[in-house]
């Protein structure tokens, strides 16, 4: 039977607590109540009070908890009830845990993750990718899955690394994206994209749910003669240059396409990298689609006006491709 | 650390007891690391600062010595501590040497963190002291993991968290130890009150009159100790950690000081009345201390002059080791941001 997105990650985070005494669960309503999107339901059960902690209505204490205890050699996975909340725990998240092993040699093997992303019509408080605030924090890891099987595997790694983790889960795939997943125990590594579908014309690079806009406009593309390589970059600190530089040198044309607003998004720096090591591949221009720099807003027109779209990438696609 | 003997006040006051007095073992060490924690304080701010060698801020804790001394010697090894940056004694009584501080105040590679910070953000996790980050306050909700990992893992021991008055207005200060009540973690939360954040007085800091005062709303005891006594900080971080390692959760000392230097090494600290200083040097906890030991006949005027002394020396030899020890080689810029890959994904 096929396992969504959400089970995936339910099921990582069960496994790594069967395997290993020291992970343990803690934030907001996920005991009793199984975490507001059910990422934790059933461990209360399972594994007790002690482990599954459910904490005062404060993000800035659940990552400071998370760090103190990752300190003392455990491995804290926090929950962050919506990932726009982590604002509140930026000091910790930015200061504390990334800078400790760099400073004084103390490794913070926590995971902080927790749902992102719009669509949903949640508004501007509920739907926001806050992943480039922490990609411009050396220290950090920042992952971002897009398939069942890769947040899984990822979730699995995270928890294992002994490095600060930030996990954002595209609330708009739990429960759209399922496949079926492998019986046994498996890992994904940290550190490296993959190539979801291979082509030649053009390469679109982008990351969690962006991957099925990129692919819906892939078919399109294939109908009208174009193929269209897309890389999904899994995680996003430390990125990984060379499957990007590979791609744009094989296509000589790239999109980078991310649901984070425009402005100091992450593509912007993929944008550099690429011109710095592969300008004399390139055919066309490095083009960036993202979200409007805007809050992210509630009514349904404006946000479908926000957020990237299978037509809007074929727009830009198309022109790339003529240029 | 030297195992210490419970405080027995009727007895301490025994001057001329025949048997050794374990007030008395105590008060010695006391005098060691607090005017230890002086000299070295002194040396760095009055001395090395001002001949360029320290390469960037200096807060000391002169006026205070008597807090993280008196704390310090009540927690045990496998407790973790978190100091903040007027909390020296601590270093020296968990085993940190002068010459280390020395080298990290000069970014030498001598120092707890090579050179990567500087003053007195430095830890040591074998030594089971964790560093701060500058906004202090922040390092409290850290401490209340770090006790719920003690608590998890099953062991007696109890986290302990330094911080000064300003700190308590910082919103992670309350959510931590909110999070530490409900919880009844075994964490032991220590105030040096001294009147002053930087230049801000303690009544544009909070309307109530003792952070004290904030223990209750948090369903936590809480007490209110004169920070300039070691013996009364002492006893007081030992109800404390009683209460904590008994499982009954975190407890509030609130030490009355005055710090004695501007808020750094470049801050005369203008903004002090005059009065305030004056009153405050009577009350110094190290002159304090000599006074008790002598009158008391656990020390003579001469062993007092004789461990400044000593402590003289060993200051010496540590700043010349500290100059001795080389900057970091530039090429270790990259290292220790990240766990070398060898290493990655596996089990600690």
């Amino acid at each position: 039977m096929p396992t969504t997105y959400v089970e995936a990650i339910r099921q990582g985070i069960w496994e790594e607590m069967e395997r290993d005494p020291s992970v343990f669960v803690i934030g907001e309503d996920i005991g009793v109540y199984g975490g507001a999107f059910k990422v934790t339901a059933g461990m209360l059960e399972r594994f007790g009070e002690r482990r599954v902690i459910d904490t005062p209505l404060a993000e800035s204490a659940i990552v400071a908890a998370a760090i103190g205890a990752g300190l003392m050699g455990l491995r804290p996975v926090a929950e962050m009830q919506f990932s726009d909340f982590i604002s509140c725990a930026f000091d910790q998240v930015v200061n504390f845990a990334a800078k400790c092993r760099y400073r004084w040699g103390a490794p913070v093997p926590i995971v902080v993750r927790g749902p992102c992303g719009g669509g949903g019509h949640s508004g501007p408080f509920h739907s926001q990718n806050p992943e480039a605030w922490f990609v411009h924090t050396p220290g950090l890891k920042v992952v971002a899955p897009a398939t069942a099987y890769d947040a899984k595997g990822l979730i699995k790694s995270a928890i294992r690394d002994n490095d600060p983790v930030l996990f954002f889960e595209h609330k708009g795939l739990y429960r759209r994206i399922k496949e079926d997943l492998p019986a046994e125990d498996y890992t994904v590594p940290i550190g490296k994209a993959s190539v979801y579908r291979a082509g030649t014309d053009l390469t679109i690079v982008t990351y969690g749910a962006m991957l099925y806009v990129a692919l819906e406009a892939a078919e399109t593309l294939h109908q009208e003669g174009l193929s269209t390589e897309i890389i999904d970059l899994r995680t996003l600190l430390p990125l990984d240059d060379e499957t990007i530089l590979a791609s744009v040198r094989k296509t000589s044309r790239v999109i980078l396409l991310h649901e984070d607003t425009l402005t100091g998004g992450i593509g912007g720096e993929i944008a550099a990298r690429i011109t710095e090591r592969a300008f004399e591949h390139l055919d066309a221009p490095v083009v960036r689609i993202a979200s409007a720099d805007t809050p992210v807003p509630y009514s349904p027109p404006l946000e479908e006006a926000f957020l990237p779209n299978a037509a809007k990438v074929l727009e830009k696609a198309r022109w790339l491709c003529r240029y | 650390m030297a195992a210490v003997e419970p405080l027995d006040l009727a007895r301490a006051s025994r001057a001329l007891a025949d048997e050794p007095d374990p007030n008395a073992e105590l008060a010695r060490q006391f005098l060691y690391y607090m005017s230890l924690m002086r000299e070295v304080e002194d040396r760095i701010e009055r001395k090395l600062y001002r001949q360029g060698k320290i390469v960037g801020g200096v807060y000391s804790g002169r006026g205070q010595e008597a807090i993280s001394v008196g704390a310090g010697l009540v927690a045990e090894a496998d407790d973790v501590v978190f100091p903040c940056h007027r909390d020296m004694g601590l270093f020296f009584i968990r085993g940190v040497h002068p010459r280390q501080v020395f080298a990290q105040y000069m970014g030498r590679i001598g120092g707890l963190t090579r050179g990567k910070d500087g003053n007195m953000h430095m830890g040591d996790l074998r030594l089971k002291i964790v560093a701060i980050i500058s906004s202090i306050g922040a390092s409290v909700p850290v401490a209340a993991g770090a006790a719920l990992a003690l608590k998890y893992q099953g062991t007696r021991n109890v986290a302990f968290v330094f911080f000064g008055d300003g700190a308590t207005s910082r919103g992670d200060w309350h959510e931590g130890v909110n999070l530490a009540a409900v919880q009844r973690l075994p964490l032991v939360l220590i105030c040096n009150n001294n009147q002053y954040a930087y230049s801000t007085p303690l009544d544009k800091q909070m309307a109530c009159a003792n952070v004290a005062d904030r223990g209750p709303a948090y369903g936590i005891p809480a007490e209110i100790v004169d920070g300039n006594d070691v013996f009364a900080v002492y006893e007081a971080a030992r109800r404390a950690t009683q209460h904590a390692r008994a499982g009954l959760g975190p407890y509030l000392v609130e030490c009355k000081t005055f710090r004695m230097s501007g808020h750094a090494a470049h801050d005369p600290g203008d903004y002090v009345p005059k009065h305030l200083w004056e009153e405050w040097a009577q009350k110094d906890p190290i002159r304090r201390l000599e006074r008790g030991m002598v009158e008391r006949g656990w020390a003579s005027q001469a062993d007092v002059d004789q461990t400044h002394a000593r402590i003289r020396q060993e200051v010496d030899e540590a700043v010349q080791w500290a100059e001795n020890s080389p900057y970091p080689d530039p090429s270790e810029l990259l290292d220790n941001l990240y766990e070398p890959p060898s290493g990655a994904g596996g089990a600690r």
